[in-house]
């Protein structure tokens, strides 16, 4: 009885009824970066230009003769979101100023891949964070080059199986550790960064709301699940992403002006086995092996806890 | 020899190179030419090689560079956005004079283009990509087993010749699987760069008398000093206006030194032809089919297909092409290598350009229909 009382404060409720990122496209079945971007969208508004660096998600929502945006679009190559958005963000700051365009506040936001973000595109994303462009970069991570038929990259984790780090009886898959593109981002001191998933769709649409409405360089860290490349059913999207959650594996927090605080913190922190299990591209992994993530993760999780419970903000170091 | 396998263009392009001893491969994902990456990762660590994927094109061909100095074998593969950011470094490469092999195979442009679909619109940007006058060897192979053995005579090539060599393949020939029945001629023998003689001044960019100075790889005792501005014979700077003209004309001189053995067409029916058609990779595939209806028909129709692009074969076109009463040029592009026919045979016979730039092979219906429509 209580929960139908209340049912007008549901938060899903408040999400804008209006689809910027419709449905129809191609993307494959259970895709959580789609969705992700769905919600993303919903939490910009329209008032926004959206720069698409190469990857699945320019492929799958621009089919012939369709497309599935409905705002201003533009898909630029591989390395170059992060540039063109400084151009675009900068472009229409001057056209405003000279009042050739109304006066209203839109937003340039930033889309790419863990490719088009952790590799390729890494220097332009550098670059425009550094020179402070009013932009938001949302980094889609699905932790390998879905769109050419999985191949690793600098955001796949260590023992996942790709088609470049093949798993097999002389390798065990990728053996390098995922680079920690939030803290790097962190490193350039911008206003703000936060890390989110799909499978917690309020979190992630706030942080969207609040990256839209700070004045500066934002960026967000979204894992995405991607059944087809990490080996899971489709059905699984949602679980997958909450259990990268629940393990510490993904954990979700933000960093406002250099203070850390976690927006989701899980009472128990699971087992990394929970998570890894159910993917076929970890199926390979010894015991050992399993035994030395688990060691890494709870390293990385404290680590953030540390920053979490002793970083100040910098308004309160200035005092 | 005899053996006979199912083998898909880019896959013929690993075992070619494997063959001619290649050990190193670095790249970056990219249709059509992913295979390439994901055949090498697979057999590289078989055989004591290495595979490094990199973060993006530009550092792909900087560290088959990188490897290349250590005396290793490297290649990458790529397709048009990545060969297009790697132009810095192949310049690099050219300048330097360091051995390496870089797979383009084209898909349609500009920019992202038709990433699924053929093109030859990288026949000039293979030559001239880079900028600065500059040496540059390219092969366009036409079937699986020739991707194959050329792939091993590019190995060669850039190891003899201290340059950068591409091997220039499309998205058909790159994606087609196809019987290869290996003969005699398929076997690729290792050549290797020639290294500082002992007892002897070594000097890394020495005018010798084949234009070719010795290779010291790095750890092999002898000082290297490597850089990308104009050197003089010891390797470093110089900007001697005498010196400056020599490099450059030995740097790029060397080629045409030996151009005789670098250059290479293939001729289908030429000798009585009337009309021939010149093309190089998959279209050619088209052109022989041309060649074989329309000679059924009587119709003296001949080919003509240059496996080495760059430099082109001047020599080898203009004389097969003499006393012929037509030339078809057809290209997927608008218009590439028809330029180098009409400068090769200057004017003798008539040159006609057949284009198709809709993402689409020309097929030998189009060059059928354009011949019928011409006479």
């Amino acid at each position: 009885m209580s929960i139908v009382e209340n049912f007008d404060l549901y938060a899903p409720r408040l999400i804008d009824k209006e689809e910027y990122f419709s449905a129809g496209h191609r993307a494959c079945q259970g895709c959580g970066e789609a969705l992700a971007i769905r919600l993303m969208c919903k939490a910009l508004g329209k008032d926004t230009v959206v720069v698409n660096a190469t990857g699945c998600m320019e492929v799958i929502s621009t089919m012939y003769p369709t497309t599935a945006w409905n705002l201003p679009w533009i898909h630029v190559a591989f390395p170059n979101a992060a540039a063109v958005a400084a151009g675009v963000e900068a472009g229409l700051k001057v056209m405003r100023r000279k009042g050739r365009i109304p006066d209203r506040d839109v937003k340039t936001v930033a889309i790419g891949g863990d490719g088009g973000t952790f590799d390729i595109g890494f220097q332009a994303l550098s670059g425009t964070m550094e020179r402070g462009h009013d932009v938001l970069y949302v980094c889609f991570d699905n932790e390998a080059y879905m769109n050419t038929g999985i191949q690793r990259s600098g955001a796949t984790p260590f023992g996942a199986s790709t088609t470049t780090a093949p798993a097999g009886v002389a390798s065990s898959g990728k053996g390098q550790w995922k680079k920690n593109i939030t803290e790097i981002m962190v490193a350039h001191n911008v206003p703000y960064v936060a890390t989110a998933c799909h499978s917690y769709p309020i979190d992630f649409m706030n942080k969207v709301k609040k990256a839209r409405s700070i004045k500066g360089p934002s960026f967000i860290h979204c894992l995405s699940v991607c059944p087809t490349g990490w080996r899971v059913p489709s059905a699984h999207a949602i679980k997958m992403g909450r259990l990268a959650v629940e393990t510490g594996i993904f954990p979700l927090y933000e960093v406002e002006e250099g203070k850390y605080r976690m927006t989701y913190r899980p009472e128990r922190i699971r087992p990394v086995e929970d998570y890894i299990k159910g993917q076929g591209r970890f199926r390979h992994l010894s015991p050992d092996e399993l035994t030395a993530i688990q060691k890494r993760i709870t390293l990385e999780y404290n680590k953030l806890l540390d920053k979490v419970d002793n970083l100040h903000s910098w308004g309160e170091l200035q005092d | 020899m005899g053996e006979v396998k199912l083998l898909q263009g880019n896959e013929a392009c690993v075992f070619g190179a494997l063959a001619a001893g290649v050990r190193f491969f670095a790249g970056y994902p990219i249709t059509p030419s992913t295979e390439i990456a994901n055949i090498f990762a697979r057999e590289l660590p078989k055989i004591g090689g290495k595979f490094m994927q990199m973060e993006d094109e530009i550092a792909s061909i900087g560290a088959v560079i990188g490897a290349s100095c250590t005396g290793m074998k490297a290649i990458t593969a790529t397709s048009g956005p990545g060969f297009s950011l790697m132009q810095e470094n192949i310049g690099f490469a050219a300048e330097a004079e360091i051995p390496c092999v870089i797979i383009n195979v084209m898909r349609f442009g500009p920019s992202t283009g038709l990433p699924t679909h053929p093109s030859q619109a990288d026949f000039m940007q293979s030559r001239w990509g880079t900028h600065g006058d500059h040496p540059v060897i390219v092969i366009a192979p036409y079937t699986a087993r020739e991707a194959y053995r050329e792939t091993g005579r590019a190995v060669n090539f850039s190891e003899k010749y201290r340059v950068p060599v591409i091997i220039l393949m499309d998205e058909i020939l790159g994606h087609l699987r196809e019987r290869v029945e290996f003969k005699e001629e398929d076997i690729v023998k290792e050549v290797n760069r020639k290294g500082p003689e002992a007892g002897v001044p070594f000097f890394p960019y020495e005018h010798t008398d084949d234009w070719i100075p010795p290779f010291a790889n790095f750890g092999s005792g002898y000082r290297c000093h490597i850089t990308g501005l104009i050197h003089d014979r010891t390797g470093f700077p110089t900007n001697n206006p005498e010196i400056v003209d020599q490099v450059m004309r030995r740097m790029n001189g060397k080629i045409d030194k030996h151009i005789d053995e670098i250059c290479r067409i293939s001729t289908v029916d030429v000798e009585d032809a009337e009309i021939v058609i010149v093309a190089f990779g998959s279209v050619a595939r088209s052109a022989a089919e041309v060649v074989r209806i329309m000679r059924s028909m009587g119709k003296k129709i001949g080919l003509i297909r240059p496996v080495t692009l760059w430099p082109f074969p001047d020599r080898e076109i203009k004389k097969a092409a003499e006393g012929k009463k037509a030339i078809i040029v057809p290209e997927m592009n608008l218009g590439q290598m028809v330029r180098e026919v009409i400068r090769t045979i200057e004017g003798e016979t008539p040159v006609h350009p057949l284009n198709r730039i809709d993402g689409e092979l020309i097929t030998p219906r189009d060059i059928i229909d354009f011949i019928e429509e011409m006479e």
